[in-house]
C-alpha cells in the first residue's frame, strides 16, 4: 500500500527535461597523509535540477560534507585526492584554473556553514562582509556595494536592518548571524546553495524559522540547494528528495515523502526507527547495533552489512550495485525485495 | 542629504555609505579611554618620552660635565634638584638624556623583532607543513637558551655598544613573537569564516589581507607591548654588567651601574634610575594588559 503511493507520487514529481545544474559522476574522495589513507566518498554519482532541493542525510564521518566541499573544491589540496566528475553549471570544477573557481564559487555556487559564530569574521561588521563579497565579484562602488547589502538583510528577513549593517558579529543573536551568513552566501546571485548543517547549532525553534526563510528564498530565487543534515525531521521540512549515505557511498536515493514513509535500505529503516518523530509515547526507540565502519580500511562489500539485521553472506561478496525497484528511487541493498516483503 | 541623516539618527538608525564611521579600532580607543590605569600609565609614558625627547631643551646642566667638587650631592642641592653622581655630574639633566638612550633600547629592538618574528610567524602558521617546521624549529634552537643569559652571551661574544645591545636584544625577542605569531595564525586559519572567505571565491592573498592580518595583528601588538618592559630590563641587565652601551653614555642602567657604589653615601640619588627603570617598565606592563582588555571584545 505505502509502496504504490510512493510509485504514485514518483510519477508525478518526474523531473522535466531541462538539464541537470550540478552533475557528479563517480565522485571519489580520499585524504591521504603519512600514517593512514581516509576513504572517504566513494562513487558518489548524483544530478540536481535547477530549483530542486536535494538533502543528503548521514551520520558523521559518512562524507556527507566533504562530497559537499568537493562540488566547490574547498578540500586541502595536498591532502585530498579527488576523482571523477564534478560539473556545476557547465563548470567542470574538478579541472578549472584557479582564477576561474574563484570565479565560480560565489557567483554559481555558494556555502553556508554550520557555525554562525565561526563563520563569520569577527572584526568586521556584517556590511563590510556583504560589500567585500559583492565587490568581490562585480565592478561596483561602495556606495552600490552597500546599498546591495541593505537589501540582503532586508531579503533574509533581518529585522531594523539598515542599524543591522553596522553590527558586528557578536552583537547579533544566533539566528540573526545564520541570517547574516545567508545573506552573504547569497550577495552574488548564486544559482546553487550548498548548505552544511546550517541549522545543526541553533535553538529548535529558531531552525524552523531559518529552515523556513531558506525554502522561501529558494523559490524566490530559483536557486538550487544541496542540504546536508544528520537530522531527518530537517530533511523532510526541506528537502524535494533525499539522499541516505552510509560509508561514503549513497545508499538510497528518492524523493522526500516516499523516503521517509517507505525507506527501502536497512539503513534508512534503521534510521527512521531510532529517531523521536512519529513513535508513540513509551515505546522503546530502536537504535542501529553496532558502528559506523573504519573509513581507512573499507571491505570490498556492502559497508552496512556488519550492522544489518537482514544481512547475508552474499552481502559480504561485493560492493552492491544501485537497484531501482521504482523510477526515482534506488538503494544500494541485494536483498531489497526479500526484505519488502519480509516487513 | 542632512535632513535625511537627522531624521535616520532619530530613528535610531544610520545612513548607509558610512559602514566604517565605528570602526573596531574606534571601540577599542573608547573602552581604553575608560580605563583609568591606562589612562594614567600612557600619560606617564607620554610625559617620559616627552622629556626624553626634549632634553636638551630640559637639561639644567651638560650631562656629561662633572663638577669634582659638588660629588654625590644629596637631593635638593641648590642648583642640581636631584642631586649629582659620583662625578659631580647633574642627576637631572643624566635622567632625562639617558631615557633617550634607555627608551631607544627599549622600544627599537622590540619593534625589529616585531617584525621580523610577525612576518615569520605568520608565514609558519599560514603555510603549516613543512615551512612552519623549519620555522618554528629554528625557534625552539633559540628558546633552548634561557633569554637573558642568550642576550648576554650575544652581546658578550660581539663586544658591547649601542648597535650590538640592540641586536642582542633583537634576537632574543623574536623567537617568543613567532611562536605566539604562529599559534594565533594557525587557529585564525581553521576558522570557518576563512573557508567561507575562500568558498566566496577569495583568493590566497586577499583572505591573508583581509581575513588574517586583522585577526591576527591585534593578539600579536598586544604581546609584543607585553615585551617592550622586558626589553628595556633586559637592556638595563646588559648596560650593569658592562656589555650594553658603554661609559660616559647616559644610561640608566649603566647609571644604576655606576652609582651602586655611592648607595652608602647618597642612596636616594641612587636609586633613580632605577625608579626611572621602575616606573616606564611598569607603565608598559600596565598599559599592554588595558590594551589586552580593551581589545578583547569579540566572541
Amino acid at each position: 500500500m505505502a509502496e504504490t503511493m510512493g510509485l504514485v507520487q514518483d510519477v508525478s514529481a518526474t523531473p522535466s527535461r531541462v538539464p541537470p545544474i550540478v552533475q557528479v559522476d563517480d565522485l571519489h574522495v580520499r585524504f591521504v597523509s603519512k600514517d593512514a589513507t581516509v576513504y572517504a566518498v566513494n562513487g558518489v554519482s548524483f544530478t540536481l535540477d535547477p530549483g530542486e532541493v536535494l538533502c543528503i542525510l548521514g551520520e558523521s564521518g559518512s562524507g556527507k560534507s566533504v562530497t559537499l566541499r568537493a562540488l566547490m573544491r574547498l578540500l586541502p589540496r595536498k591532502r585530498a585526492v579527488i576523482n571523477g566528475r564534478v560539473i556545476v553549471d557547465g563548470h567542470d570544477i574538478l579541472s578549472l584554473s584557479t582564477s576561474a573557481l574563484s570565479r565560480v564559487r560565489g557567483e554559481i555556487v555558494s556555502m553556508i556553514f554550520q557555525e554562525p559564530m565561526t563563520a563569520l569574521d569577527p572584526v568586521y561588521s556584517i556590511g563590510e562582509q556583504i560589500t567585500e563579497t559583492v565587490r568581490r565579484h562585480e565592478k561596483i562602488g561602495r556606495a552600490a556595494a552597500e546599498a546591495r547589502a541593505l537589501e540582503l538583510l532586508e531579503l533574509v528577513q533581518i529585522p531594523s536592518a539598515k542599524r543591522r549593517l553596522k553590527a558586528f558579529p557578536h552583537e547579533l543573536s544566533g539566528g540573526l548571524r545564520q541570517r547574516a551568513m545567508i545573506a552573504i552566501a547569497l550577495s552574488c546571485r548564486p544559482r546553487v546553495l550548498l548548505a552544511d548543517e546550517p541549522t545543526t547549532a541553533l535553538d529548535a525553534t529558531v531552525q524552523i524559522q531559518i529552515l523556513l526563510l531558506l525554502r522561501q528564498l529558494q523559490k524566490e530565487l530559483g536557486m538550487s540547494v544541496i542540504f546536508v543534515t544528520h537530522d531527518l525531521g530537517v530533511a523532510g521540512e526541506i528537502a524535494d528528495r533525499i539522499t541516505v549515505m552510509y560509508g561514503g557511498r549513497f545508499v538510497e536515493e528518492g524523493p522526500t515523502t516516499a523516503v521517509m514513509r517507505d525507506p527501502l535500505h536497512p539503513y534508512t529503516r534503521g534510521l527512521l526507527a531510532s529517531t523521536v518523530h512519529g513513535q508513540m509515547h513509551r515505546e522503546r526507540l530502536r537504535t542501529i547495533e553496532g558502528s559506523p565502519p573504519n573509513m581507512e580500511m573499507l571491505p570490498a562489500a556492502c559497508s552496512f552489512a556488519p550492522r544489518c539485521r537482514y544481512a547475508v553472506d552474499r552481502c559480504l561478496e561485493g560492493v552492491p550495485d544501485l537497484h531501482r525497484p521504482f523510477p526515482n528511487r534506488s538503494a544500494r541493498c541485494i536483498r531489497l525485495e526479500e526484505i519488502g516483503s519480509m516487513t | 542629504m542632512s535632513a535625511d541623516s537627522v531624521a535616520a539618527a532619530q530613528a535610531g538608525e544610520i545612513p548607509i555609505g558610512q559602514l566604517r564611521s565605528r570602526g573596531y579600532w574606534r571601540s577599542v580607543w573608547v573602552r581604553l579611554r575608560r580605563d583609568k590605569v591606562s589612562v594614567a600609565c600612557a600619560a606617564v609614558l607620554i610625559l617620559i618620552a616627552l622629556s626624553a625627547i626634549f632634553a636638551p631643551l630640559l637639561s639644567p646642566h651638560d650631562p656629561y660635565q662633572g663638577n669634582v667638587v659638588k660629588r654625590l650631592a644629596p637631593i635638593g642641592t641648590a642648583g642640581y634638584l636631584l642631586g649629582t653622581d659620583e662625578l659631580g655630574r647633574d642627576m637631572l639633566s643624566r635622567l632625562l638624556y639617558g631615557g633617550r638612550v634607555s627608551l631607544f633600547i627599549g622600544l627599537f629592538p622590540v619593534f625589529c623583532a616585531l617584525i621580523v618574528g610577525g612576518t615569520a610567524g605568520i608565514a609558519a602558521g599560514f603555510i603549516g607543513g613543512r615551512t612552519n617546521m623549519a620555522i618554528m624549529r629554528l625557534m625552539d634552537v633559540f628558546y633552548a637558551f634561557p633569554s637573558i643569559l642568550l642576550a648576554i652571551a650575544i652581546s658578550g661574544a660581539l663586544g658591547g655598544g649601542f648597535s650590538n645591545v640592540i641586536l642582542a636584544l633583537a634576537l632574543i625577542l623574536v623567537p617568543p613573537i613567532t611562536r605566539v605569531a604562529e599559534s594565533v595564525t594557525t587557529q585564525v586559519r581553521s576558522y570557518d569564516f576563512v573557508e567561507a572567505a575562500r568558498a566566496s571565491g577569495a583568493g590566497t592573498w586577499t583572505i591573508i589581507r583581509v581575513h588574517v592580518l586583522s585577526n591576527v595583528l591585534g593578539p600579536i601588538f598586544i604581546y609584543t607591548t607585553s615585551l617592550i618592559s622586558f626589553s628595556i630590563i633586559v637592556a638595563s641587565g646588559l648596560s650593569f654588567l658592562g656589555l650594553g652601551v658603554t661609559p660616559p653614555t647616559a644610561d640608566w642602567g649603566l647609571m644604576l651601574s655606576t652609582l651602586r657604589q655611592a648607595i652608602w653615601i647618597n642612596p636616594y640619588a641612587a636609586a633613580l634610575p632605577g625608579l626611572m627603570i621602575f616606573v616606564t617598565s611598569l607603565s608598559f606592563n600596565l598599559l599592554s594588559d588595558g590594551l589586552r582588555s580593551a581589545m578583547d571584545v569579540r566572541l
